[in-house]
């Protein structure tokens, strides 16, 4: 198992959040996790990068207990939270910046630039660039992390309708490029089941994983996901049915 | 075209309210000690210009020396603030306090703490100009998307490393606009300390005139005041051009 997260439990001001979550992706999986918005989705990410730390329970990478700030993680928040003054260029190499190699990191960082529409745009400011752009720019930059599981904390959910699917579309075919291990937290029924590998149904108060499906490994493209009726019916029930048990 | 009417529209008024000024003078025949007629300002300033230029260069030095001191005091005072808040909710109301003092007042009693020199002046500089600076920064500093910091936290960034590549560049536009206020004060906070006590600089310039009724020359010493001044203001402005690209660009 690449992570294992087990009897991961958070409370907030008297209220219990996370109660004894578990859950396990592989290496090299595109897990999802799928809930309803204010379930508690974000708090695990926060919980898994060391920005918030646990009441109780075990983080594990490759079998290693994780404490705190771990450099096995890289983040990506839903806002783009590129920084206004920087060129895209110094944005997407933050990373090194922080860790003193930005020469080596851009040199790296140069050659997606193609892949991830950016090209030209190296030097402008993120305020010249559209939505969908910028999240690109957000995504590169988590990917140019030395980090082994990227978190994506409901990357495309600040964008408009058409962009989103356009992102979406993007990420399934840089997802085999890419090969990292993604776990991917969303509310679009849609988004999980056209990207993961696995779904993880999440109900709130506390949050648990009530269910999980595994998606067949198929040749995905959008008409392949509008023909998913039984399965987004099955998640659907499988939300409805949690709710009703708690 | 919009954009030459803006800055043609203030001038036009400059100039008719110069205009108006001349005539008055001219056809009032008000006397020299009373009222100057701006092209007599002008005359006595290109006569007086030697003098002034070297007054002038004392005062530059006091303000500059000034403001420097009172950014770094300000960098300094905000980052300790925003570390450790208890620090902030104790120190920013006595920086509100001081502020209400009058400078007339404090500027005498410098001069007895530190003597005719330089140094009294300076500290006037410093006393105007410190407070803005320190509050438009502090506040640049307590306004950063905590996101940002959690973002570069994630990525492995300690405690100061975090305050280098967040939290003071993203406070640096509001470090600004408190400097740009701050730029503009500081010359004439040298003039006032000069005029309480001094052998040069523009304020010692001004009240020698001032005593000897010689209106023109305070007027043309005026003049060059807010021309110091506003150069101070550009300074600060070019630097933003040059130094923060981005920030213009949002305004195309």
């Amino acid at each position: 198992m690449k992570l294992n997260v087990r009897d991961l439990s958070f409370s907030f001001e008297d209220k219990t959040i996370l109660d004894s979550l578990s859950f396990s992706v592989k290496e090299g999986e595109f897990v999802s996790l799928l809930g309803p918005s204010g379930c508690g989705k974000s708090t695990i990410l926060k919980l898994l990068t060391g920005v918030l730390t646990p009441d109780r329970g075990e983080i594990a990478v490759d079998g290693n207990a994780i404490h705190g700030i771990s450099d096995h993680f890289a983040y990506m928040p839903q806002n783009d939270l590129l920084f206004p003054w920087k060129t895209i260029l110094d944005n997407v190499c933050l990373y090194g910046q922080v860790h003193g190699s930005v020469k080596e990191m851009r040199r790296k960082a140069l050659e997606y630039f193609p892949a991830f529409g950016l090209k030209g745009y190296e030097s402008s400011y993120p305020s010249a660039l559209s939505g969908g752009m910028r999240q690109r720019a957000a995504f590169l930059r988590t990917t140019l992390c030395h980090a082994d599981i990227l978190l994506l904390d409901e990357p495309f959910g600040a964008l408009d309708v058409i962009t989103r699917g356009e992102m979406q579309d993007w990420l399934l075919h840089m997802r085999q490029q890419l090969g990292r291990t993604v776990l991917l937290v969303t509310h679009d029924m849609d988004e999980a089941i056209y990207l993961s590998d696995r779904i993880l149904i999440l109900n709130p108060y506390p949050a648990g994983i009530t269910s999980q499906l595994t998606i067949p490994d198929t040749d995905r493209n959008r008409d392949w996901l509008y023909r998913q009726g039984e399965l987004r019916s099955e998640i659907y029930r499988n939300i409805m049915g949690g709710n009703h048990h708690a | 075209m919009k954009k030459y009417r803006q800055d043609l529209i203030p001038a036009g008024f400059m100039l008719a309210l110069l205009f108006i000024w001349e005539c008055a003078v001219r056809v009032a025949r008000i006397p020299l000690y009373v009222l100057p007629s701006p092209l007599r300002v002008l005359q006595t300033l290109s006569a007086e210009l030697d003098v002034l230029a070297g007054h002038a260069c004392i005062t530059l030095l006091e303000a500059g020396a000034g403001i420097l001191l009172s950014l770094a005091l300000a960098l300094f005072l905000g980052i300790i603030m925003d570390c450790f808040p208890v620090i902030r909710q104790g120190i920013y109301p006595i920086l509100v306090v001081t502020q209400t003092v009058p400078m007339i007042v404090l500027a005498p009693i410098l001069i007895i703490y530190m003597g005719f020199g330089v140094a009294p002046k300076i500290l006037t500089v410093v006393l105007m100009c410190f407070f803005p600076i320190a509050v438009s920064f502090s506040d640049g500093l307590a306004q950063v998307d905590e996101e940002y910091v959690h973002l570069i936290r994630s990525y492995g960034a300690g405690r100061w490393k975090a305050y280098g590549l967040v939290k003071i560049p993203a406070a640096t536009p509001s470090l600004l606009s408190g400097l740009k206020v701050a730029a503009t004060y500081s010359i004439s906070g040298a003039v006032v300390g000069e005029w309480i006590g001094s052998q040069q600089g523009l304020g010692y310039y001004l009240l020698r005139v001032k005593n000897g009724y010689m209106l023109d020359k305070v007027f043309a010493c005026v003049l060059v005041i807010i021309i110091l001044s506003l150069c101070m203001n550009g300074l600060i402005r070019l630097y933003q051009y040059f130094a923060l690209p981005y920030l213009n660009r949002k305004q195309n």
